[in-house]
């Protein structure tokens, strides 16, 4: 648990690379309509796509400081030698980015949802599947990271490396928005991304332990 | 206690040493020598279970370390070259902080006692990035005063320390080989401790 | 008649092997190569539907199938390899990835070929294209992952963790596909409504399946033994079989 702590104090020391994850994805969102006009039945239909689309990005692009700085300064090291279990290091460590990258863009959808015109209930519908999902993402993410330490280009091998991974959770999550809005049941894209999440707590932070391991033999 | 058995490491292409054995009983010390690239980084992290050899194993009381796993990670303290101390976080938090991932947590005034013992008393609040490279390297090796494991591996302690605190390091070596610890150390000067045995590994 | 096959585990004895499968593998593949596109082209009847275009499912088909077929292959060697610290088998993983990159990309580049007749587009986003474009990425980000590893011991460590988790993922991503698929597009055209086909038809087609498969192994047999070559360039049977002027 302290491990969470740990890394949200060192969170809090840098602000602003929280910030700059959230503003980029703010303006990502922020550009789609610059880029196809501001038709509004239009932005509405793409929101769900954009915003998750954004989010996805935003917390790809995070990624690199999930263990990287741990790298360069020896304390991964230590946690590999710690007679604690690696892989609930990594879940604590993926908690934490989540708690740092990822709800920030939860809490910032909503405002973005409006910039698009979407309908109240279509609002708490992306926030709740963005809520899911976003964990998600930091899981598989702590994978790609740990595999792409140390590696010239890491940051575009992660996401040539992470994206695909990223797709059933972009998928549901926004099928679940377009589901609402067309009026139909959208309770099983949230199960599903909720099933997503069950299965890469359990097995991602072991996968992404076996990758450190292998990363720093 | 620790044995390594035909160790034989390799590096890309390069075979940097084969056939290493060596046996260290409680309260003994091994020193590791050896000129730049003869692997003795290597060695030690394979000590430490960071890597595994090309062949050869390694025993920690008759036991292979691979199949130890949590257990023999309680034993060990490893200091590399890598100091391990976080840039943005205090002093104090970052002892607390790494003995706590070492599975031994500590109060504020085990930690601030332990600063004292190295010479950093009143950086205690500091955050490490305004250190100087041999205070970082002080703050490191002050995990070993709260530690308490039996085998110590450290590469290169005493690089970037003054006189007083590579005499201060020597004592704490010592005391920790009274109480019947062990140590694997590499280092490039003559070691100035009186310990029962000191054995030497010269790696070609 | 008792095979020590741990013998071909040893990359020395393996090379020597692979040396005299890769000509039998090549002359039956280059026979079944022959004999499929025969029959796929002249033999097999027009359809009645699709006309003559149809005729590019006997390399359409054949491609895709092996290139899922060796995305499964190349996950489990590679998972062998990790799992034993078997040198060789991580080797043929890595083998395997350029061959079934290729496939998938044909199968791609021909379901775009067989698009534009069909469905008057170059591209649809039908689940089954989309899946493969996916397997595509997978495929790329595990030979960009391994190129960017110098060390060839962590290389085959780290494509084996991601080659593993793209197989977990494979189900799940082809599902989530034909689900959003379905939402989207509803049944307006599918792979799946190809009536029944003719017997020789498939005939055609399970020769170029064989023809593919052949192909690859020779292939993959040819790229392990330069692996092995570039990989123990420094071990005495290299420097032996160079003296002999064998490479």
């Amino acid at each position: 648990m302290w491990i969470i702590k740990r890394d949200l104090l060192l969170a809090m020391r840098r602000q602003s690379d929280v910030l700059t994850t959230l503003f980029f994805f703010i303006i990502v969102v922020s550009l789609f309509p610059l880029s196809v006009g501001p038709e509004m039945n239009m932005l509405r239909t793409m929101a769900p796509g954009v915003v998750w689309v954004a989010a996805l990005l935003a917390s790809m692009l995070s990624l690199g400081r999930m263990f990287s700085n741990d790298y360069l300064d020896g304390t991964l090291e230590q946690m590999l030698l710690s007679p604690q279990s690696l892989s609930l290091l990594v879940l604590g460590k993926s908690f934490a980015h989540w708690l740092v990258t990822g709800v920030p863009l939860v809490l910032m959808a909503p405002v973005l949802g409006i910039q698009y015109d979407l309908p109240t209930d279509a609002l708490l519908v992306l926030t709740s599947a963005l809520l899911l999902g976003t964990p998600v993402l930091s899981l598989i993410g702590a994978i790609g990271a740990a595999l792409t330490l140390g590696l010239r280009g890491g940051g575009v091998l992660v996401s040539l490396l992470v994206l695909p991974l990223y797709i059933p959770v972009l998928i549901f999550g926004a099928g679940a928005v377009e589901a609402n809005m067309a009026g139909v049941e959208f309770d099983a894209h949230l199960s599903l991304i909720g099933a997503f999440l069950l299965v890469s707590i359990v097995f991602a932070p072991w996968a992404a332990a076996a990758s450190l391991r292998v990363s720093l033999e | 206690m620790l044995q390594g058995v035909n160790l034989a490491c390799v590096r890309g292409d390069r075979e940097l040493f084969k056939d290493v054995n060596f046996s260290l009983e409680a309260g003994s010390l091994l020193q590791v020598r050896g000129p730049n690239g003869s692997g003795k980084t290597s060695l030690l992290r394979m000590l430490c279970g960071l890597s595994n050899p090309a062949a050869g194993e390694i025993l920690w009381r008759d036991t292979s370390i691979r199949s130890l796993n949590g257990d023999y990670y309680a034993a060990v303290t490893y200091i590399g070259h890598l100091s391990g101390t976080k840039d943005d976080l205090t002093v104090i938090e970052n002892l607390r902080i790494s003995s706590a991932l070492a599975g031994s947590e500590i109060s504020i005034k085990q930690a601030s006692e332990a600063l004292k013992h190295m010479g950093l008393r009143g950086r205690e609040a500091l955050p490490v990035k305004v250190l100087s490279q041999g205070q970082r390297r002080r703050v490191a090796l002050a995990r070993l005063l709260v530690c308490n494991t039996s085998l110590w591996i450290l590469d290169e302690p005493l690089v970037a320390l003054d006189v007083m605190a590579v005499k201060l390091i020597q004592e704490i070596l010592e005391q920790h080989l009274q109480r019947g610890g062990l140590i694997v150390m590499t280092t490039h000067q003559e070691i100035m401790v009186t310990a029962t045995s000191i054995t030497q590994l010269h790696l070609a | 008649m008792a095979i020590n096959w741990f013998k071909y585990s040893s990359p020395a004895s393996f090379y020597s092997l692979a040396g005299k499968m890769i000509p039998i593998f090549v002359f039956i593949s280059v026979i079944l190569l022959v004999a499929g596109l025969y029959v796929g082209f002249f033999v097999a009847p027009t359809d009645f539907q699709q006309g003559e275009a149809y005729r590019i499912i006997f390399i359409h088909v054949p491609a895709a199938w092996m290139s899922m077929f060796l995305y499964v292959v190349m996950a489990f060697w590679a998972g062998i390899g990790l799992a034993f610290n078997t040198r060789l088998s991580s080797m043929l993983a890595t083998a395997i990835a350029p061959t079934g990159a290729m496939f998938t990309f044909i199968a791609l580049w021909t379901g775009a070929l067989w698009g534009k007749p069909m469905w008057g587009t170059w591209w649809v986003w039908d689940a089954r294209l989309t899946s493969e474009l996916i397997l595509f990425f997978l495929y790329i980000g595990f030979m960009s992952l391994q190129a960017a590893i110098d060390d060839p011991r962590r290389a085959d460590k780290a494509g084996a963790i991601i080659a593993l988790v793209g197989v977990i993922n494979i189900p799940i991503i082809y599902f989530s596909v034909q689900w959003w698929n379905t939402l989207h597009q509803g049944a307006s055209v599918s792979i799946n409504q190809a009536p029944a086909m003719a017997t020789t038809m498939l005939t055609g087609m399970l020769i170029m399946v064989f023809a593919s498969w052949m192909y690859s192994i020779a292939v993959i047999l040819k790229r392990t033994r330069v692996i092995i070559l570039e990989r123990e360039s420094h071990a005495s049977w290299v420097a032996e079989l160079q003296k002999k002027g064998a490479i």
